[in-house]
């Protein structure tokens, strides 16, 4: 029990350590947005096109 | 002390051609594989030492009449001391053996490499619009499953059933780190927006030497590759490919550390889940990770719970035995993903493949307000798995940045060529560089040679700590052909790594 506990409290520590650390060092929401949106916008890019077709034409053999 | 865990992995990719309306998986496999031949040797696979129908469990099927060499099957053996092929209708990377979990977690992603290159040569094959596409993933979201297999050496001593009782809930309950993420269900389980795994829904059985039905989570072959007296193979079919590299480090590390630590018997207990089977999908349909399954001796346990328990099974096992230190970053980043998990598994997104995923599916949800039906989201769940640097999303997210990277890509491409110094690997992956010509024949444990002699000459290698580079390097420096080598080895009975020994 005495594990356990000792376990429940590294756990603790380690929550509230990395917490402080991502919000000293988090971006503010407007940045994410923006960084978010532009991510977006490069994997539209690249997305194959037509995924409704695409995706029902994508049938694979088992294996192993 | 528990044996080095020599460990590899095996994986097979899902291919496609866009607007090729007959479209075959096995000639375009086979297409991928000679495009990445080229120029190099084709150099056969031996079955001689190959039973993969024989049983752990020792009451197994008949290993059958294999015939020496297995002519007609694509199949390239690489410089690294990796094995290229076709398996069933898939291009298959068989990593060589690897001295620890971040060099395995290395050459996997070599292994992307090799795809990615072998397509992009294929391609210039096709016709105009037709477009070749290789995702390493493990379903094709419509039931058909394919796999990513993981290799460890275990002692032969071990008894098999210490391994099926102290193994299973670790395969059962990883899921929650090592899990690609999956758009729906399959194999008639249960229906939901998003699951954890690619493969969960595919494993109906506890223990059994299938591997493409009834598939179970603790697989039987018995193939050890190697001294048969000393060693097993275990052959782990439970996990998805990973595009993460962090990802694979932690899922072979820990399960490498986890083994080592059953042999040892610093195991107390299995865990023992009341029923596995229905766990497993259970646990990877449950995003939330909070959900507590039945254990066989009552009461119940969450998934995140049995793998910090495994987790401290683990550090307190480390503290007692003199491992590679790499086994100490395996344990603070299991440490730190658990961690993660807990808080908010989304804080994960820039380490596992589940997490990132979903990460980007919920952005394209709320911009463009898309249903879980929408096909979109099964596109973004494929192309997440696309090998093409510039194509596939997880490369999309580790060039903006978004997620992590454990090598310098220079690192990636220099394990395509060279093979790991520290395993036999070394020896076979210098032979095809070295002696290409004059070898006939190879396998995970000998290699053969034609010298121009009446009969061919076989070097076994039957121990995977021999034939490295400290061991072997002078040798084959001071042997300009296979002749020579084949002479210094001492003909047919001839043992490359006793002989470097000598």
């Amino acid at each position: 029990m005495a594990e356990q506990e000792k376990k429940q409290s590294r756990r603790d520590t380690t929550k509230s350590d990395t917490e402080e650390v991502t919000k000293a060092a988090a971006p503010q929401g407007e940045e994410i947005t923006d960084r978010i949106d532009d991510l977006l916008e490069e994997i539209d890019s690249v997305l194959e096109e037509n995924a409704e077709e695409f995706v029902k034409n994508y049938v694979q053999k088992g294996g192993e | 002390m528990a044996i080095a865990k020599i460990l590899g992995t095996e994986t097979e990719f899902g291919i496609t051609v866009r607007n090729q309306p007959d479209f075959n998986p096995v000639l375009a496999s086979s297409m991928v594989i000679n495009s990445f031949a080229g120029g190099r040797a084709r150099i056969q696979w031996s079955l001689e030492e190959e039973s993969p129908g024989r049983d752990a469990r020792g009451f197994g099927l008949d290993d059958g009449a294999a015939s020496e060499i297995e002519t007609g099957l694509v199949n390239v053996v690489l410089t690294n001391g990796a094995r290229l092929y076709v398996d069933h209708a898939h291009p298959e990377y068989a990593s060589p053996e690897c001295i620890n979990p971040l060099q395995a977690a290395l050459y996997d992603k070599a292994g992307e490499v090799v795809l990615a290159r072998a397509a992009a040569s294929a391609q210039m094959l096709l016709e105009d619009g037709q477009r070749l596409l290789i995702h390493k993933n493990n379903s094709d979201g419509k039931g058909n499953s394919y796999g990513a297999h993981e290799n460890y050496l275990m002692a032969r001593e071990l008894p098999f059933g210490d391994i099926v009782r102290f193994f299973t809930s670790y395969l059962v309950s990883r899921q929650v780190f090592t899990g690609s993420g999956k758009v729906g269900s399959e194999n008639g389980r249960p229906t939901v927006d998003y699951q954890i795994t690619q493969r969960a829904d595919f494993f109906e059985e506890e223990v059994g030497l299938e591997t493409t039905l009834k598939r179970p989570i603790i697989n039987t072959r018995d193939e050890p590759h190697g001294d048969a007296s000393k060693y097993r193979r275990l052959h782990v079919i439970i996990g998805d490919a990973n595009m993460s590299e962090y990802q694979t480090f932690l899922k072979v590390g820990s399960a490498a550390l986890v083994l080592a630590a059953i042999e040892d018997g610093a195991i107390p207990d299995p865990l023992a889940l009341a029923d596995p089977v229905n766990t497993t999908w259970q646990v990877s349909h449950d995003t939330s990770l909070t959900k507590a399954y039945e254990l066989a001796d009552g009461g119940t346990v969450t998934a995140m719970d049995m793998q910090w328990q495994f987790h401290e099974w683990a550090t307190k096992y480390a503290r007692t035995v003199d491992l590679d230190p790499v086994f100490e970053t395996v344990l603070d980043n299991w440490e730190e993903v658990l961690t993660d998990l807990e808080t908010d598994p989304v804080k994960t997104a820039d380490r596992l493949d589940w997490t990132a995923k979903l990460n980007i599916i919920n952005e394209y949800r709320q911009r463009d307000d898309l249903d879980w039906d929408d096909p979109k989201l099964s596109l973004l769940n494929l192309q997440y798995h696309d090998v093409d640097p510039a194509r596939g999303l997880s490369h999309r997210l580790v060039e903006s940045g978004r997620m992590r990277r454990l090598f310098e890509q220079s690192a990636v491409e220099a394990a395509v060529e060279a093979p790991p110094p520290e395993t036999r690997a070394y020896f076979r992956g210098e032979c095809v560089a070295r002696y290409a010509d004059s070898l006939v024949a190879a396998n995970w444990d000998s290699l053969v040679f034609d010298v121009g002699e009446e009969t061919l000459k076989r070097v076994p290698m039957m121990e995977p700590l021999r034939g490295t580079r400290p061991r072997v390097e002078g040798l084959l420096d001071s042997c300009t052909d296979a002749a020579s080598l084949v002479e210094a080895l001492g003909g047919e009975d001839g043992r490359a790594g006793e002989k470097a020994e000598s």
